[in-house]
């Protein structure tokens, strides 16, 4: 999956800051329901406001993780792809 | 603009035509500066306003119209390991989404939340010619015939259980703690307890008792409600 931003969206060819994250949670190698449990799990322990990153090698979740956030309510400022690897951050509801 | 220029060119009485051109000039560039000035200031006022409006309509729309979580009904009515995931997964998936869930138990889907029978749930390789190869990449199937030879369940469970790990995916256990950690209203079929002679003590801890009044009951109000 594409960088997504607003630097992206403008067609520029800079990378979208990272948020500062307070929580990184590591998906890699699980697949559903892994990814979203264990980014509800760890929604639990943070503050509202606070940022979540996700990583996730699922392909599903690059569908799943916005479905997260719509149904949650918490954020997903930033999808970010690394390799095989996707980094998802999402603030939680405040 | 132009009614601005052609006043101050009235003001000033007859002027020189480069003059007038330069005022002319001058008027419009200064208008068109504040002009863009306000638009901007308008628009990044207007931005974050309107965008936190849509991110709310949206979340109103994940929640139903009077505010509450949305909810998943699901009747778990088999007894398979291979049929044991789906509602689980389901289940936890959507508690984790924040929404409000109930799976009830009934008939041999009793047996998931059946504490001496959950650890040795089964997949039943006769009449199921959706079995995988034993050997992967090896385009080799079992017949099903030779699936009802003695321990062949067992030897298809195991085969089954060690993909699943391969995978990451958690166990049928592990699955029933997250659903009871997240919340999820595990509802035991009274009736098919009865018939089966399966006694409450069979019953893992913290699950609920219920007909399918009950059921029927919490199932009316939900978003979505699924028979596996």
């Amino acid at each position: 999956m594409a960088t997504t931003g607003v630097a992206a969206a403008a067609g520029e060819r800079v990378e979208a800051a990272v948020p500062q994250v307070d929580s990184t949670v590591d998906c890699r190698g699980k697949l559903c329901p892994g990814p979203l449990i264990d980014a509800h799990m760890a929604m639990r322990t943070l503050q509202p406001g606070q940022v979540l990153e996700l990583l996730a090698t699922d392909p599903g979740a690059e569908r799943d993780v916005p479905a997260f956030s719509r149904n949650t309510g918490h954020e997903l400022l930033l999808t970010k792809s690394d390799g095989p690897v996707t980094k998802y951050y999402l603030r939680k509801k405040g | 603009m132009a009614t601005t220029a052609s006043e101050v060119k009235q003001a000033a009485g007859v002027i020189d035509p480069a003059l007038e051109q330069r005022i002319t000039a001058l008027i419009e560039a200064r208008v068109a500066t504040e002009v863009e000035k306000r638009v901007a200031e308008r628009v990044a006022a207007l931005v974050p306003q309107r965008l936190s409006e849509g991110v709310q309509s949206i979340q109103k729309q994940a929640a139903n119209g009077d505010g509450r979580p949305r909810r998943l009904a699901i009747v778990a009515s088999k007894g398979s390991l291979d049929m044991a995931y789906p509602p689980l997964i389901l289940a936890t998936t959507a508690a984790a989404m924040g929404w409000e869930v109930a799976i009830f138990f009934t008939f041999y889907g009793l047996d998931i939340i059946n504490r001496r029978k959950l650890p040795h749930l089964k997949v039943a390789p006769v009449g199921n010619p959706a079995m995988p190869e034993p050997i992967k990449g090896v385009p080799f199937k079992v017949p099903t015939l030779i699936g009802a030879l003695p321990f062949m369940s067992d030897v298809a469970t195991a085969m089954m259980k060690q993909w699943f790990a391969a995978a990451q995916i958690p166990s049928i256990q592990e699955l029933l703690d997250v659903a009871q950690d997240t919340g999820v209203e595990l509802i035991s079929c009274t009736t098919t307890m009865g018939v089966m002679g399966v006694r409450d003590e069979d019953i893992i801890a913290g699950a609920n008792y219920a007909g399918a009044g009950h059921f029927l009951d919490y199932a009316a109000s939900a978003d979505v409600a699924l028979f596996v």
